[in-house]
């Protein structure tokens, strides 16, 4: 009976030590700021407005513009880790919303290049540093990357357990000529993004952003 | 493989398959009597182990009956001697209550008695006596007049000295007859008292010839359960049956309310324990929350116990008066505090919620919308909720100690009907395996009959050709075999 008890208080004591799974949800939105795409922030701005309202206490968010040079911090327009108290954690979200708001409003003309890698590569770091159990990169893009000249992003890039979801991936005039495009874009997104070791998904009906994130 | 094996005579599967079954046939007809003994042993070996297994549970049935006997008479002694005491004290109340005062009452009526005894004996008629002298005079007074004018007048002032001794003794009867009747009259209010005094005496006494007559019933009860009767027993137990059901629905209701209360408390837990640590899969908010609602049902346990309602801890029933008072008073404090801290929380919620809900239509951008006319009446409700769900809570002590008694009765009563169902399929199995045997022996003769048909054959041919045909040869066999 007593190896019995004290092979109980043992598991349990080892049970508590052992490093906790935290329940934190990440997300990172890629916002494409490109060309025509700079028309379609209202829908962006739409998704964030979703974000903050299904993201709790304890969950991170950042939004980040795709420009020509998308691999540095400064192309992250707002970040924030929710407080653990519910009320503090709505007031951080309504200045959340009136930054992002500011951002949209202030949008003027597109960059000339898109580099979704070097976002991909931000957003993997940023993710990483949260240390969040379910991690999201958002790309709200059509998907085409168009690189300055000099800038490497053709290697294997990692993103371990991370749920890459595209988002609104508008149709090119190129691709209403041969829709072949389209989807060969989308196959070499999601087979990079297995090959990094995430998960892959395209959401082009914002009415279905309930399926975006996994609800509480 | 099989293929092969059943090949193995000839090409022909049909007639490979024939030989084989000859050659069974053969070997099963060679092995007939050790295969009839192994197949009659297990079928024997079975059904006694069924037995004995059955046996074993059926003594253990009739302990556990026992066990579940004694269980049920205990529950019912201990129902019992709590009746008897509580008549008990009833009668105690009674008597503390109404007779600590008879001696003053013996007292005042003794008192009413005395003075209407005394005063009786001043409402005595006794009719003045006229004086003494009186006869002398009215004989004077009576003698004939003679014609004397002296006399005459002599008696006529005597008569009339009588005629006023007379009138002022009438007149001092009645003086003393309207006495008497003043104090026939104080009497009357004496004699309501002296009435109504004997009137509570009665309903006292009335009371306690009821609670003895109550007490008397019990005591038959008791009787009866100390004698173990079965009559008794069957009562306990369906008694206790009826226990269970309704301090399990009770329960269940218990439950039902204990989750809406932390449905108010468990949202603004996160506001003052944060809404981001776990321990294990559970949110600590939650697990707060119900620490706190399991720390109110754990009050009311400890309140319905120091008030002697319920008796699951003795240690709380055998404490001293004045110790159980402190230990009501702290625990109530305590439950009561517990209930303020729900109520402003379940305000906090109220709150919370509102901000969420204007969070969620900026996001949303519809916009600030007016502030509802009667958003206070909710906000009052869940207040309420939260004070009065702990004070209810409280409560669940009863239905608890109900539940746990009532248990012990139908766990034991779950466990002997399974162990008598489990004794009768161990009969059934042990029964139906001798069966079984036999029937595997008659099948086994049936698989065989070709050469146990010849066998026979040949028996009766050896039989017949040894039988005597005479008499004489038949005596002469029967001596050999005598001899």
């Amino acid at each position: 009976m007593k190896k019995l008890i004290l092979t109980t208080l043992l598991a349990l004591g080892l049970t508590a030590c052992s490093e906790p799974q935290s329940n934190a949800r990440a997300v990172y939105l890629l916002l494409d700021t490109s060309g025509t795409y700079t028309a379609e922030m209202d829908k962006a701005q739409k998704i964030i407005n979703y974000l903050l309202g299904t993201l709790d206490s304890g969950d991170s968010i950042a939004i980040a513009r795709i420009d020509s040079g998308s691999f540095s911090e400064k192309d992250i327009i707002a970040r924030v880790t929710f407080d653990d108290r519910p009320s503090t954690a709505n007031q951080q979200k309504r200045a959340f919303k009136d930054q992002i708001d500011d951002f949209v409003d202030g949008t003027g003309r597109g960059s000339r290049h898109t580099d979704i890698t070097g976002g991909m590569l931000q957003a993997s770091e940023y993710l990483e540093e949260t240390g969040a159990g379910e991690k999201y990169v958002l790309i709200f893009s059509d998907l085409e990357e168009d690189l300055k000249k000099g800038h490497i992003r053709d290697f294997p890039i990692s993103l371990p357990d991370i749920h890459v979801v595209a988002l609104n991936v508008t149709k090119l005039r190129s691709d209403n000529i041969d829709p072949r495009d389209y989807m060969e874009r989308l196959d070499l997104w999601e087979k990079r993004v297995y090959q990094a070791g995430g998960t892959w998904g395209v959401i082009n009906d914002l009415e279905r952003m309930d399926r975006l994130i996994a609800q509480r | 493989m099989f293929n092969e094996i059943l090949t193995v005579w000839s090409s022909q599967p049909g007639i490979s398959a024939t030989i084989w079954l000859t050659i069974l046939v053969f070997v099963a007809y060679l092995a007939r009597n050790p295969a009839h003994a192994l197949i009659r042993s297990t079928g024997r070996a079975i059904y006694f182990a069924c037995r004995l297994f059955a046996t074993s549970l059926r003594h253990l049935e009739t302990s556990l009956q026992r066990r579940n006997k004694e269980v049920v008479l205990s529950l019912g002694q201990d129902a019992c001697e709590r009746a008897i005491e509580r008549e008990f004290h009833r009668v105690n109340a009674v008597v503390t209550r109404d007779l600590s005062a008879y001696p003053a009452l013996h007292r005042q009526i003794s008192d009413t008695i005395d003075k209407i005894e005394e005063d009786y004996q001043a409402a005595t008629d006794a009719p003045p006596l006229p004086p003494a002298w009186l006869e002398a005079v009215d004989s004077i007074a009576s003698i004939p007049r003679t014609g004397d004018a002296t006399v005459c007048t002599i008696l006529d002032n005597i008569g009339k000295t009588l005629e006023g001794a007379h009138q002022e003794t009438q007149k001092a009867y009645r003086k003393s007859t309207l006495e008497r009747h003043k104090l026939l009259g104080a009497m009357q209010p004496q004699w309501r008292n002296l009435g109504q005094s004997l009137t509570r005496v009665k309903e006292t006494i009335d009371g306690l010839e009821e609670r003895s007559t109550e007490i008397d019933k019990q005591m038959k009860s008791y009787e009866s359960i100390r004698n173990g009767e079965d009559t008794v027993t069957r009562t306990l137990s369906s008694s206790s049956l009826t226990q269970f059901f309704i301090s399990t629905l009770v329960l269940v209701i218990a439950v039902f309310g204990g989750l809406i209360n932390f449905q108010l408390i468990a949202m603004p837990m996160s506001e003052m324990v944060g809404g981001t640590s776990y321990i294990g899969p559970m949110r600590t908010s939650d697990i707060a929350a119900l620490v706190i609602i399991m720390v109110e049902i754990a009050m009311g346990l400890f309140l319905m116990e120091s008030l002697r309602i319920t008796h699951l801890f003795p240690i709380i029933g055998s404490m001293d008066d004045k110790m159980r008072k402190r230990m009501v008073v702290i625990t109530f404090s305590i439950l009561a505090i517990l209930a303020t801290v729900e109520a402003s929380l379940a305000y906090m919620r109220d709150l919370l919620a509102l901000d969420r809900e204007a969070l969620t239509q900026s996001l949303a951008g519809t916009g600030i919308i007016a502030e509802a006319e009667f958003r206070w009446i909710p906000s009052l409700g869940q207040m309420i909720m939260g004070f009065i769900l702990p004070f209810a809570l409280a409560f669940v002590a009863i239905p608890l100690e109900s539940f746990i008694h009532s248990l012990r009765t139908v766990l034991g009563m779950i466990a002997l009907s399974l162990i008598h169902s489990i004794a009768f399929i161990a009969r059934l199995i042990g029964g139906s395996a001798r069966q079984f045997s036999v029937m595997l022996v008659s099948l086994y003769d049936l698989f065989i009959m070709l050469p146990l048909g010849i066998e026979r054959l040949v028996a009766n041919s050896i039989k017949r050709r040894q039988t005597p045909d005479t008499d004489a040869e038949r005596n002469e066999i029967y001596m050999e075999e005598q001899s």
